[in-house]
């Protein structure tokens, strides 16, 4: 267990250097912060002088250097802005993020266990079809308009419940359930295989055998052995979930770290926009180790495999 | 095709009643939703290339006296807009016949570019060795860890708005998915056989992986792909509709469902028709695809 943890700690440490060089290429190599922050019709020495200035005239690996280690000390510059530090901006803007994030995955799988199991027991019936199809619907519908289509019907048609912002539980229900109409797709197909599998194996047929309640064998012993790969895969796909969640932010002006880096992007305020993507990322590597170290706990054979 | 995978599959042949009408029939029925699908597909690509002619009205051309109006079935609607007009008058019909040039153009394109990124690293990351392996896979881990939307974001803000940048953006930010699969493909088909006679024959490194791996491959990476149209579809109208893609007056599904929003307090139907023109194709794609693999291959692991 201990190799297992010092591998994929060591793998993470990579991935999270990765991640800084990609967030530092993305503005400095791709893009060029002078042309951005002078206005248009600067002329070529104004340029070399503010290059100078902002320290951009040396080697990319100096002013890589210099980001990285500012980064580490939660120093990723000014806004440019509003002036204030972009990473107490991020931070301030994260708690609805995760809050969103979490409502989304009860939703989801409120959604998905139920139809999923339903779907293995009645196999090849009415309900199975119906509980694919929804699948396959759900993984091919754009979650922003599920949202305006929501906000239609719920808030401007029924007055049933606020369009957008922040608040109360009421503000919680359309946006939890946007996003748990984006996981539930993949998880309950994950459950759906995996009763259908568990099903199969012999501890179920011993259960059966010692005439055990049918409701019982599924209960506990289909379901829980199921839940497994779920676990992982729900782990694993939690950069999508958050991907999810930053869709489902700008659709309901949710007052999270998606719309916040939104507007920064549209009032091409840099530094904020670079610190919720390293943050963001942060999180999602982080969420994956966690998850790698669960699963490496309950499963000795991926450990001692991988 | 290995030589034991021509007689295996002429033993199957003789083993099987002889009905060669009703098998195929057999078969095509099982691909009903495919057929359908690709169906409606071929009328959305009909409808994006033939725009000028089968659009009703110029998508652009502005009408200010018969702003925001409703749907022809409904009351006040009027029979020349079948789907209603937008807030300064334009036809939507037109504009959602119109806007789906964008969203395949942008589609494919990405599609053609990462496909080609992914399907040589991940071949490189299968073929030469645990050094260059570690390397890709590496990248594709960084990458992968990022939301496909956060990175496209990123790059966005940097490169700023427009069409081509669009296609750029999602070109390199999709590649990863690619690479995978197939490094993992071309890892299990290094050590077959007819890769080491290969070898052994004196083709060259390039030769192998070109005329021997690659070939087989083209299923995996024509599913892959096409079910990639469809996420790239949506991500190119989640952009437009932050008004980060494809800018107004074109008009792009993702553009007019993120104008529609303004006004869907009185007037639903702006927002409304190009999101369900975005969910009609994806679905349409998707379940191409799915057909597709069932069809090439039942066992493919997607």
């Amino acid at each position: 267990m201990k190799r297992y943890a010092l591998r994929q700690l060591l793998q993470l440490a990579v991935v999270v250097v990765g991640i800084s060089i990609l967030a530092f290429a993305i503005l400095h190599v791709i893009g060029d912060p002078v042309l951005l922050l002078l206005p248009q019709n600067a002329g070529h020495e104004e340029y070399e002088r503010y290059k100078k200035l902002l320290g951009l005239d040396r080697p990319l690996y100096v002013q890589y250097w210099k980001f990285a280690t500012h980064a580490v000390q939660g120093d990723f510059g000014k806004s440019w802005y509003t002036d204030t530090p972009a990473f107490r901006l991020v931070l301030e803007r994260m708690p609805p993020t995760i809050y969103l994030t979490l409502a989304g995955l009860v939703a989801g799988l409120l959604i998905a266990l139920p139809l999923g199991i339903l779907a293995a027991l009645r196999r090849h019936s009415f309900v199975d079809s119906l509980c694919t199809g929804l699948a396959v619907a759900g993984q091919a519908m754009p979650i922003f308009w599920l949202g305006i289509m929501l906000i239609i019907l719920f808030a401007v048609r029924w007055r049933a419940l606020p369009a957008s912002g922040y608040g109360t539980w009421q503000h919680f229900l359309m946006p939890a359930f946007t996003l748990g109409a984006f996981l539930a797709p993949l998880t309950m197909r994950l459950v759906r295989s995996g009763v259908i599998e568990v099903l199969g194996m012999d501890y179920i047929r011993t259960a059966r055998a010692k005439g055990m309640a049918e409701r019982m064998v599924v209960v506990k012993h289909a379901f829980r052995n199921a839940c497994i790969p779920v676990i992982t895969v729900l782990g694993l796909q939690f950069g999508q979930l958050l991907g999810g969640a930053i869709v489902t932010e700008t659709v309901f002006a949710w007052p999270g770290v998606a719309t916040l880096t939104v507007d920064s992007i549209r009032n091409q305020d840099f530094p904020v926009v670079q610190c919720a993507v390293v943050l963001l990322a942060l999180i999602i590597v982080t969420v994956n180790f966690l998850v790698d170290m669960v699963v490496g706990f309950i499963d000795p054979r991926i450990r001692v495999g991988g | 095709m290995a030589i034991g995978e021509v007689a295996l599959e002429a033993q199957r042949a003789a083993a099987l009643p002889p009905r060669p009408a009703r098998l195929s029939l057999r078969r095509l029925w099982r691909l009903k939703w495919g057929l359908a699908a690709a169906a409606v597909m071929l009328l959305i690509v009909l409808g994006a290339v033939a725009a000028p002619w089968v659009s009703p009205h110029d998508p652009v051309r502005v009408d200010i006296r018969h702003r925001l109006g409703p749907p022809a079935w409904m009351e006040g609607g009027a029979r020349a807009h079948p789907l209603g007009t937008d807030q300064i008058g334009r036809d939507l019909l037109a504009r959602v016949i119109y806007g789906g040039r964008v969203s395949l153009l942008v589609g494919v394109t990405a599609v053609l570019i990462s496909s080609s990124i992914g399907v040589l690293l991940g071949l490189a990351a299968g073929y030469f060795g645990p050094r260059v392996d570690w390397t890709i896979m590496t990248l594709v881990n960084v990458m992968l860890t990022f939301p496909f939307v956060l990175l496209a974001l990123a790059v966005i803000a940097v490169l700023g708005p427009s069409l081509v940048n669009m296609i750029i953006v999602l070109g390199i930010a999709d590649w990863p998915l690619y690479a995978r699969v197939i490094r993992a493909e071309t890892l299990s088909m290094r050590e077959r056989d007819f890769v080491v006679a290969g070898r052994a024959l004196g083709m060259s490194h390039l030769r192998v992986i070109f005329r021997q791996i690659l070939p087989n491959l083209v299923s995996v990476i024509v599913v892959i792909a096409t079910l990639q149209v469809a996420r790239v579809i949506i991500l190119e109208s989640f952009l437009s509709f932050l008004g980060l893609g494809v800018q107004p007056p074109t008009p792009a599904w993702g553009n007019m469902l993120g104008e529609g929003r303004v006004y869907m307090l009185n007037s639903w139907w702006i927002a409304a028709f190009p999101g369900l023109a975005i969910f009609v194709t994806t679905l349409a794609i998707n379940l191409m695809g799915n057909a597709l693999r069932d069809w090439l291959d039942p066992h493919m692991k997607l």
